[in-house]
Order: structure tokens, then C-alpha cells, then sequence
């Protein structure tokens, strides 16, 4: 077979799309199962319904960033290939790092709009783009078990302080994410951007705890966190605006 | 064994597995029918050196995504989270907020199966945005990539770990204290491991367990 190339190629979309049926279908098949599961353990529906909604709703906003990212790397690669990369195990930080250095090994780069890739860059790109995010596939279903099986264990022996290993496992992500947000402070006002929108992101969502708290507002709950995203990503564009005018 | 006699805990682990191996190969028929169709093979030497490029790093943080996430996520979770992607910047967040507005906690019973519904709601609310957004991407170019809305969505990032950290922090706040500082103070002094920040997730969740350990012992956390 040789079929004439371009990166938003119609094949190329339709393979996509085969896949990522394939997904829905997995999500799908989980989310019954656990659902069953849930209704076994006399879980209320009401309580079921609101984990759906909270969850959909928090989903949204970042689900915006990574369609951005579909569209900066649609330029160089067509739609189909980030299409695929980001909807399917990738991340929005990997795959545009993965593309970039991918694009650089077969001579060319991202950036770069004005020549068109040929099929063997692509195939060379496609290829790097999905043998990098392996792990997770290959890791995932061999030490799961045993992983979750030695958590458990541990949590029987001690209940609390089981609890509190969990709690510090989240506290341990959490902590590495927010020490990162501080790694420009050494390049001047512009380094504390992320800083400034952090506070205000942590700002907000204090105030919609006290309005849940103290106010007894309960449906805020569902948008503490979807309302703090927002807020701070808004607030970001006036804030970079500042302080690029602070530096003149 | 017969499926029906399968707990839901071993059903999980062997439906997981099958998906998870199965789509596996179904992701590596991409790039293969791209290479046949058009009979376009990749270049051995771009393919090295792009490879080794990014594998090294991208392997190392798979491996610790696995190790952190799969506990909190849970079996079935991270079954699904690990095809579905988007870990950090959203199904891990997600699933801890839908633990703690039901009150479950990870490794629970009740935490698996509410785990696995958060990531897979996740999982069809993102593939499901992400289709409409790839349909109508010639009018929402202009808009999403427009440079006025630039800034918002370079920091989506502080903006999401900015409220979640409030919100985990208030629940937690002397387990806290010992990894927010040190990690703080590591990226402030070391500004050049910021771009790999991710692999110190396990040093900062080492180092959490241990003040934890440590506080519990000495009884300061009931």
C-alpha cells in the first residue's frame, strides 16, 4: 500500500477515532462495574450521583487546557496524531515535550509551520511520541496487586496510622507541585507570576470555604475548586500584565 | 476459576489487566498502520535519537506515577487512569475530590469503588470535550489560542494545586509541613530541577511519611 501522505490524513482520523472508541468503551465497562459494586455495598445513589458531578464538573476546565494543547501542536503535526497522544495516556506536559524533542531528532521542530512534515518524519514522530508513554501501560497491570495488596496489609496492622501514610502519600505530590511553582523566583518579578496565582487560587478557594462553613452555602462544594481554577487562570492575565509593566 | 465466583477485587485486577495489555497493543497499531499505509517507515537515526531524548525521563516518571497514583486511585482507577492519561493535571486531583466530598478514603472499599467512578466520569467527560473541540477546532482556534487568554492557560497548573492544596493542607496540616518546606526550599535553591519536578514526588512523599512517622510516634497526631 502507498497512499499519498498529509498529517490530517483521512485514515488518520479514522484510526483515531477507532481508538479512542475503544477508550470510551473501557471507561464505560469500569464505570459500570463499579457502579454495581457500589449499589452491592449499599453506597446511596444520591451519594453516587454527586461523585459523578463533582468529578464532571472539576473535569472541565482542565479538559480546555489539553484541548489547547491539541490545537498549539495541530499545527505542526495536523490534528489526528495530538488528538490521539492527548486524549489516550498522554499529558499535556509530556506530549508536548515528547513532540518537540521528536520533531528536533528527525531535523525539524514544532515551531516551524512554514515546511510540511514528510511520512517518515511522522512515522519517526508517532512512533518516539508513543514508545515514550509506555510505562505506565507495562508497570500498571504487573505490581498494581501487589502494590495495593502490601497498602492494605499495612492499613490492617494500623489502622491510623494507615490513614495518615495516605494522607502523607497526597501531601508528598502535593508538595513537589507547589515547591515547583516557586523554581522562577531566582529569575525576578516574573518568576513569582505562578506564585501570585497560586495565592490567588488558594485565596479563593478559602473563601468558598468559609461560605460553606460558615454560611452553611452547600452547592458551592461541587465548585470550590472548578470556581478557584478559573478565578486564578483569569486573574493570571491581569497579574502577567502587571508585572510585565512593572519591568517596563 | 469461573468469572461468577471472582471477588470484585480479582475482577478487577483481571479485566484491568486485559484492557490495559489489550490497548496497549491497539496504541501500537497507530504508528504501525501509519507505516504501512503510506509506507512510510521511520528514520533509524531520528528514531534513536528522539527516543533516547525523552524515554529515560518519561520512563522514570511512569514508574513513579505508578508507584504514588495506583494507591490512591486505586485498582480499577488506575487501570483506567493509566490508558486515559492526564494524571497529574487531572484525574489524581479528581478522584481526591470525590473522596473527600463522600467522606471515602483510599484503599476502603468504598474508596475503590468511588475511585473508579470519578477517573472513569473523567475519562468520558475529557475524550468527550476533546472530540467537540477536534470538530469545531476551526472556529476555536482563534479564540482558545488567542494571546490575551495566554497567560490564563500558562498557569493553569499554581491555579489548580493553588486550591487543592488549601483544601488537602486544611485536612492535614502538620503532616504537611515538612514536605511543602522542603520542597519549597529545594526548587528555590535548585531552580534547574524545577522542569523535572515530577520525579520528586517520591522524595517529597518520603519525606512526608517520615515527619509523619515521626509525629505519630511521639503521639502529635491522634
Amino acid at each position: 500500500m502507498n497512499h499519498e501522505f498529509s498529517v490530517n490524513s483521512p485514515f488518520l482520523f479514522a484510526a483515531a477515532g477507532i481508538i479512542l472508541a475503544l477508550v470510551m468503551a473501557q471507561a464505560a465497562f469500569f464505570l459500570i462495574r463499579a457502579w454495581r459494586q457500589a449499589k452491592k455495598l449499599g453506597i446511596d445513589t444520591a451519594k453516587l450521583k454527586s461523585v459523578v458531578k463533582s468529578s464532571a464538573i472539576f473535569t472541565i476546565v482542565p479538559a480546555f487546557s489539553i484541548l489547547i494543547g491539541v490545537i498549539a501542536l495541530s499545527k505542526k503535526l495536523g490534528v489526528p496524531l495530538p488528538w490521539l497522544r492527548l486524549s489516550v495516556i498522554g499529558a499535556l506536559t509530556y506530549e508536548t515535550a515528547a513532540a518537540e524533542a521528536a520533531a528536533g531528532a528527525v531535523g525539524t521542530s514544532i515551531g516551524d509551520t512554514s515546511t510540511l512534515l514528510t511520512a517518515s518524519q511522522f512515522s519517526t514522530i508517532a512512533w518516539v511520541m508513543t514508545l515514550g508513554i509506555m510505562a505506565g501501560v507495562i508497570l500498571t497491570p504487573l505490581i498494581s496487586r501487589r502494590l495495593l495488596s502490601g497498602v492494605d496489609k499495612l492499613e490492617k496492622r494500623d489502622t491510623r496510622w494507615g490513614e495518615i501514610l495516605m494522607s502523607a502519600l497526597f501531601m508528598g505530590m502535593i508538595s513537589a507541585f507547589l515547591g515547583m511553582i516557586f523554581g522562577k523566583v531566582g529569575e525576578g518579578l516574573t518568576g513569582w507570576i505562578p506564585v501570585f496565582v497560586m495565592l490567588t487560587s488558594m485565596v479563593i478557594m478559602l473563601i468558598c470555604a468559609v461560605l460553606i462553613k460558615k454560611f452553611k452555602i452547600k452547592w458551592i462544594e461541587d465548585y470550590a475548586l472548578p470556581v478557584s481554577m478559573i478565578g486564578a487562570m483569569a486573574l493570571a492575565i491581569p497579574i502577567t500584565n502587571v508585572v510585565n509593566a512593572a519591568i517596563g | 476459576m469461573k468469572f461468577r465466583d471472582m471477588s470484585y477485587d480479582d475482577g478487577t485486577h483481571f479485566w484491568g489487566r486485559i484492557w490495559m495489555w489489550g490497548m496497549g497493543i491497539v496504541l501500537l497499531m497507530f504508528p504501525t498502520a501509519i507505516c504501512l499505509y503510506f509506507n512510510a517507515w521511520p528514520e533509524a537515526s531520528g528514531f534513536l535519537k528522539g527516543l533516547l531524548a525523552i524515554a529515560p525521563m518519561f520512563w522514570a516518571v511512569g514508574t513513579i506515577e505508578v508507584l504514588t497514583y495506583v494507591p490512591m486511585l486505586g485498582a480499577g482507577g488506575s487501570y483506567l487512569g493509566f490508558i486515559t492519561g492526564n494524571l497529574t493535571n487531572l484525574k489524581v486531583p479528581c478522584t481526591i475530590t470525590a473522596l473527600n466530598k463522600v467522606g471515602a478514603k483510599p484503599g476502603t472499599p468504598e474508596g475503590e469503588v468511588v475511585g473508579t467512578i470519578a477517573v472513569a466520569v473523567s475519562s468520558i467527560v475529557t475524550t468527550a470535550i476533546i472530540f467537540i473541540g477536534v470538530l469545531l477546532i476551526v472556529p476555536l482556534t482563534p479564540i482558545l489560542d488567542s494571546p490575551a487568554l495566554k497567560p490564563a492557560f500558562d498557569q493553569i497548573l499554581p491555579a489548580l494545586f493553588g486550591g487543592l492544596g488549601v483544601a488537602l493542607i486544611g485536612q492535614n496540616l502538620k503532616v504537611s509541613i515538612a514536605p511543602i518546606l522542603s520542597m519549597v526550599i529545594l526548587f528555590v535553591c535548585v531552580p534547574s530541577l524545577a522542569p523535572s519536578g515530577a520525579i520528586f514526588v517520591p522524595v517529597a512523599a518520603v519525606i512526608a511519611i517520615a515527619a509523619a512517622r515521626l509525629m505519630y510516634k511521639k503521639g502529635w497526631l491522634k
